[in-house]
């Protein structure tokens, strides 16, 4: 659809949520009343900035369905967020969000290649979490053929991925390096012994060199995928072009802003994702803060879709952390460890403070294929890491090198940093 | 060649990580002959010459150690002073450079036996062919 098309409907689209939840909910007409603004002063996309934002705080206070915009009698399904910063929230969908949640994840699906004849093996989650049914759905939408494993058991996700012939996989990354490992212990090459050649890959931040090192240790193409349970589930992926994760316009409109002052930030700047969703009704978001760092691009891609794009995930608002006054994203170290071929790919960021000071120590594991038996090839070995730490980070880290094995493995989101400072 | 190989393991500086290794080798009936351990601050190298070192390297990579096998020589030397002295003279005087080193005595062989890790293999062994010096070959190891 062309870009102007777009954006008609997306005004349109606006107009009629605005309306809604003001009509539905007490919750938005307060919230509008504070910000002095009616459902008649939207006239056109770019006032969408008069309206309040809302945030995960909102969500908790108003615990368990404050924010819902129809009677429960409308809810076909609920999902509980992971809680992964803290109590975790309900959001509920209509039979029509649930049939817009499949089709959002069906046009990425098909975007990356995917279709009937596929066997898409899910690895994540089932139940509460959103991850698992989102993608189930999605590629049943598709005419794919699902294999519902959820996470853990992977061993048996490496024996039916060569007994049935898998050719893609959804799963955190993290849990797909260790399905790897796995592999690899149990005598399996998932290159030359399985089928797999498409990976969607999301739920937790990671970096285009953790792609770089999925693809060449297994030779799939490894694509980002985005959304949460507060926008329904895993909704959007990159197209095959891997250049940034297309966000349906029609479904979403969405815009990057400044955390601080809350303007909008332009296109290709860093900033936070604020998403309105068009066509979701038992519960609604109006410019929700994601808390999710990311970059906003409106550029049309090379694949022709006229979606604007936003890039892979850089961190979170609320994950980053502080050390020595200087911000952290465990993005940034992950990016970093990747490019070193001596260490493996998990890693722990252990920040402590040793009397007025923030120590951060960054464990990385001493992998078997470069292992020197010279004490002065692993201490520079451990220097040279924190020496590009410190280039990117500007910030002296510490660096432990540590045994195979012994940083913990996850199955869902990784916890990459444990933070011992008592403030 | 008189090279034989010795294991390396990396291990973090922590208690009964040695011992984990340690156990491995037992239960597979594998003979250390000589053991070192060079540590620097938060971890270390754990280097040893062992009786069988295939079925060693093996026992100890299933078991997740990072493991690597490298070349060393098996030095003579006469348990008496100066046994040291002439060797390191001769790999010095032929700019033969020491990684490092580490002896050990045994009861059969009668005489002390030096591992030692230098920057050229070929030439080390060489140099003290010609001074007359004994070399170990991987059999005499396995048999002491």
């Amino acid at each position: 659809m062309p870009v102007e098309d777009l954006h008609k409907l997306q005004e349109d689209r606006l107009k009629s949520l605005v309306r809604f939840v003001y009509a539905h909910s007490a919750f938005y007409r307060q919230r509008f009343k504070e910000a002095g603004v009616a459902p008649d002063d939207i006239k056109g996309l770019s006032d969408v900035t008069k309206l309040p934002f809302t945030t995960k705080l909102d969500l908790r206070d108003t615990y368990p369905t404050g924010m819902f915009c129809l009677p429960k009698n409308w809810v076909v399904r609920y999902h509980i967020s992971s809680g992964t910063t803290g109590k975790s929230t309900v959001v509920g969908y209509t039979q029509g969000d649930i049939e817009m949640w499949s089709e959002s994840l069906a046009r990425a699906l098909t975007s990356v290649g995917l279709g009937r004849g596929d066997v898409m093996q899910v690895g994540y989650g089932y139940g509460l979490f959103t991850g698992g049914l989102g993608l189930h759905y999605g590629s049943e939408r598709i005419g794919a053929t699902v294999l519902p494993l959820g996470a853990g058991n992977t061993k048996r996700h490496i024996e039916l991925m060569q007994d049935l012939g898998s050719t893609a996989i959804a799963c955190t990354p993290s849990y797909f390096l260790y399905i790897n490992e796995v592999a690899q212990e149990m005598g399996v090459s998932i290159r030359d012994d399985t089928k797999l050649k498409t990976g969607v890959f999301g739920a937790e931040p990671w970096s285009d060199e953790t792609r770089k090192r999925i693809e060449d240790s297994t030779g799939i193409k490894a694509y980002d995928v985005y959304g949460t349970s507060e926008m329904s589930g895993p909704l959007c992926t990159e197209c095959h072009r891997q250049d940034g994760i297309h966000i349906w316009a029609d479904l979403f409109l969405i815009e990057v802003i400044d955390p601080k002052t809350g303007e909008q930030v332009e296109d290709g700047e860093r900033g936070e994702l604020v998403v309105t969703t068009l066509d979701k009704w038992a519960f609604p978001l109006v410019r929700y803060r994601m808390r999710d760092i990311t970059i906003l691009n409106s550029e049309p891609c090379e694949c022709g879709r006229t979606h604007p794009r936003i890039m892979r995930i850089l961190g979170r608002t609320d994950d980053m952390i502080v050390v020595r006054g200087i911000n952290v994203f465990p993005s940034q170290v992950e990016s970093v460890l990747m490019t070193i071929p001596e260490v493996g790919e998990h890693y722990q960021i252990i920040v402590d403070r040793k009397g007025p000071l923030d120590v951060m120590t960054v464990k990385v594991e001493v992998t078997e294929a470069t292992f020197s038996d010279k004490i002065a090839d692993l201490m520079s070995l451990s220097k040279r890491v924190s020496g590009e730490l410190k280039d990117v980070l500007n910030l002296t880290a510490g660096v432990e090198l540590v045994e195979p094995g012994t940083v913990p493995r996850s199955m869902g989101k990784a916890q990459h940093v444990i933070d011992k400072r008592k403030v | 060649m008189v090279a034989i190989k010795q294991i390396s393991i990396f291990m973090e500086n922590k208690p009964g990580r040695l011992v984990r290794a340690a156990k491995t080798l037992s239960d597979a009936n594998v003979n250390m002959r000589a053991l070192t351990i060079a540590e620097a601050g938060d971890f270390g190298v754990v280097r040893m010459v062992v009786d069988d070192t295939e079925k060693g390297y093996r026992v100890l990579r299933d078991a997740g150690f990072t493991v690597s096998e490298t070349d060393v020589l098996a030095v003579e030397i006469k348990d008496t002073p100066g046994g040291l002295y002439e060797i390191a003279k001769t790999l010095g005087e032929n700019n033969v450079n020491m990684d490092y080193a580490y002896a050990f005595v045994t009861a059969k062989a009668k005489q002390a036996m030096l591992i030692l890790r230098v920057d050229d293999l070929k030439r080390a062994t060489q140099v003290l062919t010609a001074a007359g010096v004994r070399m170990a070959t991987r059999e005499e190891i396995q048999r002491i």
